[in-house]
């Protein structure tokens, strides 16, 4: 059992922890200025913008209505294409299907292209302990690797490091190379590295952004090229997503790539762009042997169930929401303790491990909403935020059940709203608190918790706003 | 309210009012702000604007209260008061059309624009048109002008540590520009940069847009 206290103590430390690191808190403020700033110039028509978000938000919302048809629709293409579908409820199905799949072409060595979704099923871990070598081969995701951290943002899961703690982590992780802290020079040698590592592969493992129902293809979008190489080099290709991700026609694809890229880095397309429709056919040079896709569910179909939180899959992970998130640039991905930073993991993550586990998650928000504005599929977040606050401490809401709903009332708090509710809802008893207020203004403290930690206490004018109103005369009604 | 008033329109001022119940709202507890919200729907009996001097109070009445509302015996009452509400500078300039005439001494200042006002009602440019009609005040740009200030109501206290390095920062890019005077239309954002700004001993001015408007333009 997930004590709800516990939460609240340990969110708590890692924002003390986040807080305190005052060169992170400069490497996140400088990257999430520069990702803002070119998905500006990425967007320099709203019009067009606008239209392409609702476009997007059709396209993403159709899918989600469908997709029990759409799922199976895409299972039967792309078997008839050659790729072997698997499904997972959890994490742990996810990770058995990989490595059965692994076990049986005797696989050892894996080399990996990004996903979110291996990181939510704790993959790499998992594979490790069987035995079998993995390699990140994006490079933001080697670098977490050789440090043992996890990603700090979805799209960029480095950005919490900067070029001179990069410097260090390779030349410690590998003596041979000599220390620079040339970007170029530092990439050059994570591209040997990885040349050998493609080379040598017994398989690659790989996320999917898009998944066509119409014709069975899988698109991925990357920009260095290793998902390619992930998904090409060696014999095997295993692939695995969110069920989630499908969409339903080939011509969904162009609106929504375009959104993505330029919402995430500010780019008009990725370096790369990989439609993945079957394995090495007949005749052909090069391709892997064999496609497995590994579809996991892990709650998800749960989340479907809310005609409110369903909006929560409309999703296609282009980090927006955390790069103009004024809470996130303040403690960094690693403060959430969560696969999903930011603010679209804090509608997810409590949905998917429950309100009870993480639900406090909800509380680091301000509601200014500054990631609904620019997410490229329309998803109302603070919305969703409020919702699953009500959810957290009231939990009635929802025709269907979210785990650990109620589970964060707490009897102090719901006791000050039943007596600010008393208070305000009786126009009589307001206006006599009001009075008081000013009249014994000399009494307000000069302390108020938490508040005068960074600011002064705010006193009472001398008159109140009603008893000013009575003077001037003017009508009640 | 004077501001108003001194366009030529009669001004009522409902007596019965309190609060939105927004506080409630964003903390989760909906029922306790369903009940302050439905004791504010009788204020406003009349086919009339409802001008709401704060971004915040005026997205929860305008945004919020037909979600509040939604399945309940009273929702289209709520919904009649939402759609006739005003953010004070929209209904300025938007329906009063007011011309301002400057009658103060040169000044420098710096504006905040509520994330309530600027996202959920999207009248942001219109402190800025107020302002800019008046001749001898000089606006300054702060940095990343468009970031919340941290306060979040309710946030301030639970996420006080976060809520304290966001208002550093925005209350650091105002002190920046050098600015005498800070305006703005939210309350909760004044009293929030404010009070940062008074705990850091800095000595500008922290002005409510009504405010400031009337004391550039009375007597």
């Amino acid at each position: 059992m997930n004590n709800p206290n516990q939460q609240f103590v340990q969110f708590e430390q890692r924002i003390h922890n986040a807080l305190d690191n005052d060169q992170v808190r400069k490497n996140f403020r400088h990257a999430m200025s520069g990702l803002m700033g070119k998905r500006a110039m990425a967007f320099a028509d709203d019009n067009e913008l606008q239209e392409l978000r609702s476009q997007d938000r059709l396209i993403r919302a159709n899918a989600l209505l469908k997709l029990p048809q759409l799922l199976e629709q895409l299972e039967a293409k792309l078997t008839e294409n050659g790729i072997h579908v698997h499904w997972a409820e959890n994490g742990e199905q996810a990770n058995t299907i990989a490595l059965e799949i692994l076990n049986s072409h005797n696989a050892k060595t894996v080399v990996k292209g990004k996903s979110m979704v291996s990181e939510e099923v704790e993959m790499n871990h998992f594979l490790e302990e069987k035995g079998i070598t993995v390699t990140e081969s994006d490079l933001g995701e080697f670098i977490i690797q050789l440090a043992g951290e996890a990603p700090s943002h979805i799209v960029m899961p480095a950005v919490h490091k900067n070029r001179k703690e990069i410097a260090r982590l390779f030349h410690e992780k590998f003596p041979h190379i000599p220390y620079t802290e040339d970007v170029d020079e530092l990439t050059l040698s994570a591209r040997q590295i990885m040349r050998e590592r493609f080379e040598q592969a017994d398989a690659g493992i790989t996320g999917v952004n898009f998944m066509v129902a119409e014709t069975g293809t899988l698109c991925l979008v990357e920009n260095e090229g290793n998902g390619r190489m992930c998904s090409t080099v060696p014999p095997l290709h295993i692939a695995i997503t969110g069920i989630e991700k499908v969409v339903e026609k080939l011509s969904d694809v162009p609106p929504l790539v375009s959104i993505l890229a330029r919402s995430a880095t500010g780019q008009l397309i990725t370096t790369y762009f990989n439609m993945i429709s079957s394995p090495r056919k007949e005749g052909e040079k090069d391709g892997p042997k064999e496609v497995h896709l590994i579809l996991l569910d892990n709650g998800r179909s749960h989340v479907r169930m809310d005609e409110e939180l369903l909006e929560t899959l409309r999703c296609i992970r282009c980090g927006a929401c955390m790069n103009h998130c004024p809470v996130y640039v303040q403690v960094g991905g690693h403060a959430y303790g969560t696969v999903y930073p930011g603010p679209i993991g804090t509608v997810l993550e409590p949905q998917l491990s429950g309100l009870d586990k993480i639900g406090t998650l909800t509380s680091a928000c301000t509601m200014c909403g500054a990631c609904a504005e620019v997410c490229p599929v329309r998803i109302p977040l603070p919305k969703l935020i409020n919702r699953l606050r009500s959810e957290a401490v009231e939990g009635k809401h929802g025709v269907v059940g979210l785990r650990g709903q109620g589970s964060l009332r707490k009897s102090k708090e719901s006791f000050i709203w039943n007596a600010w509710q008393w208070l305000y809802s009786s126009p009589s008893v307001y206006r006599l608190f009001l009075s008081l207020a000013t009249r014994l203004r000399f009494l307000a403290p000069g302390w108020l918790g938490p508040w005068t930690r960074y600011r002064s206490a705010p006193k009472p004018a001398p008159k109140s706003l009603h008893e000013m109103v009575a003077s001037e005369g003017y009508d009640h009604e | 309210m004077e501001l108003i008033k001194a366009a030529g329109v009669n001004v009522i001022f409902p007596k019965q009012q309190s609060c939105c119940g927004q506080p409630a709202f964003n903390s989760g507890y909906r029922q306790e702000a369903l009940n302050v919200a439905r004791s504010q729907l009788a204020c406003f009996p009349k086919n009339i604007p409802i001008v709401v001097p704060s971004g915040s109070c005026g997205g929860m009445l305008k945004h919020h209260w037909p979600e509040l509302f939604a399945g309940e015996a009273d929702e289209e009452q709520a919904k009649q008061v939402a759609a006739r509400v005003f953010e004070l500078s929209e209904f300025l300039v938007d329906v009063l059309n007011l011309k301002l005439d400057d009658l103060g001494k040169p000044v420098k200042v710096a504006i905040h624009t509520s994330c309530s006002a600027r996202r959920e009602m999207g009248v942001a440019d219109k402190i800025e048109s107020l302002v800019a009609q008046l001749d001898n005040v000089e606006v300054l740009e702060q940095k990343n002008k468009a970031e919340c200030c941290g306060f979040g109501g309710t946030f301030s206290i639970k996420q006080a540590d976060i809520s304290g390095a966001m208002v550093a920062d925005k209350s650091k890019a105002i002190t920046d520009t050098g600015a005498e005077i800070l305006i703005s239309q939210d309350c909760g954002c004044l009293m929030n940069i404010g009070g940062a700004l008074e705990k850091q001993g800095q000595s500008q001015r922290i002005m409510h847009l009504a405010q400031f408007l009337q004391e550039r333009t009375g007597e």
